[in-house]
């Protein structure tokens, strides 16, 4: 068997040392930048500085930038789960038709650039005579996150059985009593783990965002101004070392929910052979 | 299984009938929207209490906090500045209707595009004290002043300048040619911008006088022809085309470049950062800005602009931004304010220079069809942003 | 009151009752919320889009022209400069998958098979701690590595290898996008590596199968539809960039991201800017119909 052998050990070791170093060190640079005495970014740092950190706390703009960004996360992440776990609960029972069309449609705002997606919003937007604003970040950012809740919300209720629903009905219980006591206690950590990555795709999102802003600042708006601006560089460091910091909360969640699940796809099919399923695994 | 069927019909019918109204909604929307209004609206006369916020699109460095939070403690009006990195990026965002910008720091390549395309109206010379004490030739330069309308309140203006590493850049550098002639193969850098080409026609015409260029921005198909192939030759050289001015600040402070086109907003911030460079202006001359602040014809905030442009043209903040960019006020009362900040700088930013060396640049302005030649046969600036994508891509 | 409630009571049991034997009726309702958003906002918006490559600009006041024309497509296939792009950033995006697929596939299954516990959990918080980091300051973190005088220069001179020469190139790009894109591939594929029946290899390698064999012939097929997901990720987000090429791509590093970018950002002309969007979405359909095949193929 594969990966017994001592030395496909240690080669597999160094392998998962070498990709965590990858994905590593330019985390590890950011973090080291944030104390650059200079606002100009270049090897070797001259010193070690901690006046940004400061500045970045009593910079009012930054303030807004994550307050709006964490608004932006937290409306959108509500109609994602909304929206995404109405269409999973419509589509998982049957093989209708639609059901394909409609797990094609929720996967198109991923699936597609993100500039296409931007672009095509904002000269709708701009069309329609509305005005940009918190609402029209929300209407981008929900727009591709609804896939995430819809993909785990799917791939834990094809996992869980029916006959728990029939036999809650046959038992006497409306739907409401069925889905408070039988459906919602299966799917309720889906949902949730859904939800935390669909926060966090708006959080970090600025493709899209680019085009539906308008004049106000998401936190990645500010920190791309700023790093074109170049001049207080080194706050874009230390926002983004406690955005770090605080995203272990939610990672850490995310991985106790989802143990056994993937990245925009709770564990998709349970049965690989399906056809159906493999389709929707290819096309999330 | 016998719903299947029924539940395709009702879908199908349901998607068309909401495709239908969509479609209708979407043309409907379209034809009463499409009729936006060239403003025909009067002058205000007074400025009124401001209105708290102010939205700007402005160069990199034209909103910094040395003059913006004295602004906004004094009017009341929260100043928030996008910044764009090229006269298209400007006028793109202020194309976007309902984005909510209320100014813009347009450059002469921009502002009589806005102009014609609606995107900013007229402002009232009167309400700005300071205006009378502009240097003449920008109190109703062309680029924003048509048909006696002044569309906005001139800035500052500046040459872009040849910005080279002290270092590796020996002897000093007194000509546009060592960006083209391969001596620094992959390590110069030059703005990511078709006005680009402006500079290379600047060097053609005095370095080929045959090709009979007088204006750099009014060049026929066989000028630019010219320029262009220049620019391709001189692309293996290039090592990045700067899109940002924090691009070209790394790219020099780094290593990757060390010659290149540059705006004396990099230069102050190597400078403050201790790198070794060095800023010109080579014998061919050069091209350069003559900016305006206009007001958008959506703007929700004018008592704010109004009291923006007063502010931006008092002679102290005019100081204060000549300094901290490197570039040259337009109110000529700025001179002892700039001798306070920093001794001699009244005469290294140029302020108190003669008309001769305002007119020795090449002011950035928008090409167009109709060049002064009268012919009508130069090529216009969507041939010539056309021409960029070729070199650069 | 207590009739009331009966009467209530039974009124929803009744409703509930008669949803449960509808399932259409349940269905329609329930997908009637979302399928509005997305046909009322995000199709009608795509088809405006696309609606307005047959439109053209007029190039000095950026006024949309609403006649039909089909110049902006002519333009694009005429201009070998777009040709260039379009060919460039497919050749990018397939080289970032492949990438991503050869580097994810080994650690996937060290983490999914080989590591105790522990080392598994904290391996899955560590590839997902990238995934909430701005993806901006990430990319940009990469420009100090591969600089000039950067971090990776200074290392190979330290070890006395020399020096490379990749900063702002395509090469810088190539390894940019790998690097982000990588947590993407990663986790679907280890996802399949765990849902592969331990039985299965144990079979083969009780039927005289070495490592290398069991692994091209039974665990490699039963996780091509993860690395296919994980394609779909990779191959889509280099395909739609803009930033990272403008952040550390050299001259001479334009994608599709940028040429669109720059007409709808920055030259205002969103018909062509359309038209030219219409290039990533056929290969992106070529690429999804692709995808489906190799489930289909493990399917079998």
């Amino acid at each position: 068997m594969i990966g017994r052998g001592r030395a496909t050990r240690i080669m597999l070791v160094v392998w998962a040392v070498l990709i965590m170093l990858f994905l590593f060190v330019p985390i590890a640079i950011i973090i080291l930048y944030a104390f650059n005495p200079s606002n100009v970014q270049s090897w070797s740092l001259d010193g070690l500085s901690t006046k940004w950190f400061s500045s970045t706390w009593h910079n009012a703009e930054m303030r807004q930038a994550l307050w709006l960004s964490v608004r932006a996360g937290l409306f959108s992440t509500a109609i994602a789960m909304a929206l995404g776990s109405m269409a999973a609960f419509a589509v998982h029972r049957f093989r209708f038709f639609g059901r394909e069309a409609v797990s094609f449609l929720l996967v198109l705002p991923i699936a597609l650039p993100g500039i296409i997606t931007g672009m095509a919003l904002n000269s709708f937007i701009s069309f329609n005579g509305v005005n940009f604003s918190l609402i029209t970040i929300v209407i981008g950012h929900a727009t591709f996150c609804i896939v995430t809740v819809y993909n785990n919300v799917l791939a834990r209720l094809r996992r869980t059985q029916s006959s728990l629903v029939e036999a809650s009905m046959d038992l006497g219980a409306d739907g409401w009593q069925t889905f408070r006591f039988v459906t919602w206690p299966m799917i309720a950590t889906a949902l949730v783990a859904g939800g935390l990555l669909a926060f966090a795709l708006s959080f970090d999102e600025i493709v899209v965002t680019t085009f539906t802003a308008g004049t106000q600042s998401t936190l990645p708006i500010w920190i791309f101004g700023n790093i074109r601006l170049g001049q207080q560089l080194p706050q874009v460091n230390v926002v983004v070392l406690f955005v770090i910091l605080l995203s272990v909360i939610p990672v850490t969640l995310a991985q106790r929910l989802t143990r056994d699940t993937g990245v925009l796809r709770a564990g998709t099919p349970v049965a690989p052979a399906a056809p159906a399923a493999t389709q929707a695994g290819a096309a999330a | 299984m016998g719903v299947l069927p029924m539940v395709r019909n009702k879908i199908d019918w349901a998607l068309g009938a909401v495709l239908a109204l969509m479609v209708l909604g979407a043309s409907a929307c379209g034809s009463s929207s499409s009729s936006s209004s060239s403003s025909g609206a009067k002058l205000p006369t007074s400025v009124g209490a401001g209105e708290g916020q102010l939205n700007l699109v402005a160069w990199e460095g034209y909103a910094q906090p040395e003059w913006v939070k004295p602004y906004e403690a004094a009017t009341g009006c929260k100043v928030h500045a996008k910044y764009a990195g090229s006269s298209d990026e400007m006028v793109a965002l202020m194309r976007q209707g309902g984005s909510g910008y209320d100014m813009v720091s347009a450059s002469g390549d921009a502002s009589l595009r806005l102009i014609r395309g609606g995107e900013v109206t007229p402002m009232n010379v009167e309400l700005v004290p300071e205006w009378k004490n502009f240097i003449p030739q920008l109190q109703s330069p062309p680029h924003n002043t048509v048909e006696g309308k002044h569309y906005g309140i001139s800035l500052q203006w500046g040459p872009n300048t040849l910005l080279y590493n002290t270092q590796s850049v020996k002897p000093a550098p007194t000509s546009w040619a060592e960006i083209y002639n391969g001596k620094y193969k992959g390590r110069v850098t030059v703005p990511d911008n078709p006005i680009q080409i402006a500079d290379a026609a600047l060097y053609l015409s005095k370095t080929q006088p045959s090709l009979g260029i007088t204006d750099p921005y009014e060049l026929d198909e066989s000028q630019l022809n010219a320029a262009v192939a220049l620019l391709k030759q001189q692309r293996p050289q290039i090592k990045k085309y700067w899109s940002l001015a924090s691009d070209e600040i790394e790219l020099f402070k780094n290593g990757d470049a060390v010659i290149g086109a540059a705006w004396p907003y990099q230069y102050s911030t190597l400078i403050a950062d201790h790198a070794p460079v060095q800023q010109t202006i080579p014998s061919q001359g050069a091209t350069g800005w003559a900016d305006t602040w206009m007001l958008s014809s959506h703007a929700q905030h004018p008592n704010c602009a109004y009291k923006w442009v007063n502010w931006v043209s008092s002679p102290k903040v005019q100081a204060e931004q000549a300094i901290s960019y490197g570039e040259t006020p337009v109110n000529t009362k700025a001179c002892s304010y700039m001798e306070k900040i920093q001794k001699g700088s009244c005469e290294v930013y140029h302020a108190n220079a003669p008309a001769a060396y305002f007119d020795s640049i090449k002011f950035w302005k928008t090409p167009v069809k109709e060049c002064g030649n009268g012919k009508n046969d130069c090529m216009d600036y969507s041939a010539w942003q056309q021409k960029w994508t070729e070199i650069t891509s | 009151m207590a009739s009331n409630a009966l009467a209530a009571g039974s009124a929803r049991t009744r409703a509930s009752a008669a949803l449960f034997r509808r399932p259409w009726l349940r269905a329609t309702l329930l997908l009637s919320a979302p399928g509005a958003w997305f046909v009322l906002i995000y199709l009608a918006a795509l088809v405006l889009l696309f609606v307005s490559a047959l439109w053209s600009v007029e190039s000095f006041t950026g006024k949309l022209e609403h006649t039909w024309t089909l110049e902006n497509f002519e333009t694009l296939v005429k201009v070998p400069a777009y040709r260039t792009v379009a060919l460039r950033t497919i050749g990018i995006a397939a080289a970032v998958t492949v990438t991503d697929a050869l580097l994810a596939v080994p650690f996937a299954f060290y983490a999914a098979r080989v590591a105790p516990r522990r080392v598994s959990s904290f391996l899955f918080v560590a590839v997902l701690i990238p995934l909430w980091s701005s993806y901006l300051v990430r990319v940009f973190a990469w420009r100090l590595i591969l600089a000039h005088d950067g971090i990776l220069n200074w290392t190979l001179e330290e070890v006395g290898f020399g020096s490379v020469n990749i900063g702002y190139s395509n090469w810088a790009m190539w390894i940019v996008f790998s690097y982000i894109w990588l947590p993407f591939m990663i986790l679907p594929v280890w996802a399949a590596i765990e849902r592969v029946p331990s039985s299965y290899l144990e079979a083969s390698a009780d039927l005289g199968a070495r490592g290398w064999r069991t692994f091209r012939s039974v665990l490699f097929p039963l996780i091509v539809p993860g690395i296919a997901a994980g394609a779909i990720f990779t191959f889509s987000l280099t395909l739609g960039d803009f930033i990272t090429p403008t952040l550390v791509g050299g001259a001479g590093s334009q994608l599709i991201g940028n040429v669109v970018y720059q007409n709808v950002g920055v030259a205002n002309n969103i018909p062509f800017a359309a038209a030219f969007a219409v290039v990533p979405v056929i290969v992106m359909g070529l690429f999804l119909l692709l995808a489906r095949r190799l489930g289909a193929f493990e399917a079998l």
